[in-house]
């Protein structure tokens, strides 16, 4: 189901209010999105997807791990549509979404969706990686309507 | 299979305090609420807070939520001899109702005698409950969210929401019956936040603050505070009240919930359900009972939507039917018969955290307590069996059932 409220054009939020903090598990995905490139963390043994990137396969407990390069593409698995800004507290329409991506084995990534109205998104809308600058340097991926 | 400790501990005393507006219980102190909660408590079950000797909290290593204290200055300042123990179920309020479970263990174990639950909650200007996830520094976890602008849990439970919409024709109707009907059980509570009857359309004019969810569909912000106290079925006995025994309590969650909405990777089904289904099989297998067996059942009612999913989890009806059961009125509780509806189970009697007051929780607990003693304000004729729920949170959640002496 799509709204029924007319909120507008659904906006990402400024990348210059937007912070992150990685760790040893998780910079091997930052440092990728750095390069634009989307990437999941895979098991180097058993093939396991998982996300965020953690220090053991939940499968199968090995420490071997993979960033495969990704489509950079993905499926609207569910959202939310907001429409006040959280830095700042005035009238933003963004919609988080979780998207499901493509050839990532059942991963999710969840980002900012932009390029229509807040209410013509729906679940099952197919979408592409939109890199977004944010502090200190990263790339935060996000997404646009395909 | 029956669970061994079985009716072996009760709840015998409950206490709380007034509920307050958030922020406006100022200049009171959080260990001020939570000894008057605490010695309300004793005083009901007819103990001195002396004798008190075990603390089983949930939500982490100390009570409170904003702000915090701890076992050693709660003991300082009511003058326990000595306590033999001290736990906590860890993260959030989705271990509200297994805070009594962790009581009877301490209790079983016979590390303590007399066992204490408290939950106190008071917010500050510079300690924002519903925003706390946002005013967080992000972590290398929540780097994976934070930086989509889901900043509270209001916005986390809208995207779960809009799933179930989505897969099962769930309606704004149903969410409405919801906030309604609580609203309408708090009118004749002396301590409830909201006590002024709730149409359709001024729900529908509630503005929409993570679309498909409304202001009115997030629980109120409350300060104030809420303990129980829980012991032996012996001990009991020599107690004031009639005791609420604990028939079977769980917590915990499936792999597949988790981090849950700090996650958002779980599979469907569980994505867009309140994750309780673990914990429902578990106190059903503890108990031989299923949903129908229940007299009224108090749901966690942090958003009105998880409160249908929760009937789904709990078998009040089945995955994806919650809509149809809730706008058939299944859910409410009839004051002319005292009883339920259309053959449903009435849920919160108290108005709930939508309407009554946010303790994290713990109103629910004292409800159900008052229900199967037989004195509470909406009372369920002939109450054995009461369901408490804790939860929809990360991993814990909990669940509990009450029967009545």
């Amino acid at each position: 189901m799509s709204s029924s409220i007319a909120y507008g054009p659904a906006r990402l939020l400024p990348g210059e209010q937007i912070h992150i903090t990685t760790n040893p598990d998780t910079e091997p995905f930052w440092l990728a999105a750095k390069e634009r490139r989307l990437t999941a963390c895979q098991c180097g043994s058993c093939g396991t997807f998982r996300m965020p990137p953690t220090a053991y396969c939940p499968n199968c407990s090995s420490k071997e791990r993979n960033f495969p390069t990704l489509p950079g593409t993905g499926t609207v698995f569910s959202y939310a549509i907001c429409s006040k800004n959280p830095a700042t507290g005035e009238d933003y329409v963004y919609v988080p979404v979780v998207v499901d991506l493509d050839d990532g084995g059942g991963t999710r990534l969840v980002g900012n969706l932009t390029g229509c109205n807040a209410e013509d998104i729906e679940i099952g809308m197919r979408v592409t990686v939109e890199w977004t600058d944010i502090c200190e340097g990263w790339v935060l991926p996000n997404f646009r309507t395909a | 299979m029956s669970w061994s400790h079985q009716d072996k501990c009760a709840i015998v005393g409950i206490g709380a305090t007034d509920y307050y507006v958030r922020g406006k219980s100022w200049p009171r102190t959080i260990t001020d609420l939570a000894g008057e909660a605490i010695l309300k408590a004793c005083a009901d079950a007819g103990i001195s807070v002396k004798d008190v000797d075990g603390f089983a909290y949930y939500a982490g290593a100390s009570a409170g939520y904003v702000d915090k204290f701890d076992t050693g200055s709660l003991m300082e300042t009511l003058g326990m001899r000595n306590v033999s123990f001290t736990a906590a179920l860890t993260s959030g309020g989705g271990g509200s109702a297994g805070g009594v479970g962790l009581a009877t263990a301490g209790l079983m174990n016979e590390d303590c005698r007399y066992a204490v639950t408290v939950m106190t909650v008071q917010q500050t200007p510079n300690a924002r409950l519903g925003a706390i996830f946002g005013s967080m520094k992000p972590d290398p976890e929540n780097s994976f969210l934070q930086p989509s602008g889901l900043i509270g849990p209001g916005h986390l439970m809208s995207v779960l929401a809009r799933r179930h919409m989505h897969l099962y024709g769930t309606t704004e109707d149903a969410l409405a019956e919801i906030v309604i009907a609580s609203r309408q059980l708090a009118l004749n509570r002396p301590k409830a936040i909201r006590r002024t009857p709730l149409t359709k359309e001024e729900y529908m004019a509630s503005p929409m603050l993570a679309d498909p969810l409304r202001r009115l569909d997030f629980c109120l912000e409350t300060d104030g505070a809420v303990a129980v106290i829980t012991t032996t079925a012996d001990r009991a006995k020599d107690c004031r009240q009639k005791p609420a025994y604990i028939h079977a309590c769980a917590h915990g969650a499936a792999r597949e919930w988790g981090r849950a909405f700090g996650w958002m990777g779980m599979p469907d089904p569980e994505f867009s359900s309140s994750g309780h289904k673990f914990v429902a099989d578990r106190i059903w297998a503890q108990s031989g009972l299923r949903a129908s067996d229940m007299d009224v059942a108090l749901i966690y009612d942090h958003f009105s939507s998880m409160v249908l999913a929760q009937l789904e989890d709990y078998g009040f009806c089945e995955r994806g039917e919650g809509n149809d059961y809730v706008l058939a009125g299944k859910f409410r509780y009839d004051p002319a018969t005292r009883s339920g509806v259309n053959g449903g189970v009435p849920i919160n009697t108290h108005g709930g955290q939508l309407s009554e007051a946010y303790i994290i929780g713990m109103t629910h607990v004292t409800e159900a307590v008052e229900q199967v003693r037989g004195t509470a304000i909406n009372q369920v004729a002939d109450c054995e069996f009461a369901l408490v729920t804790g939860g929809p949170a990360p991993i814990p959640i909990s669940g509990l059932i009450l029967r009545s002496a």
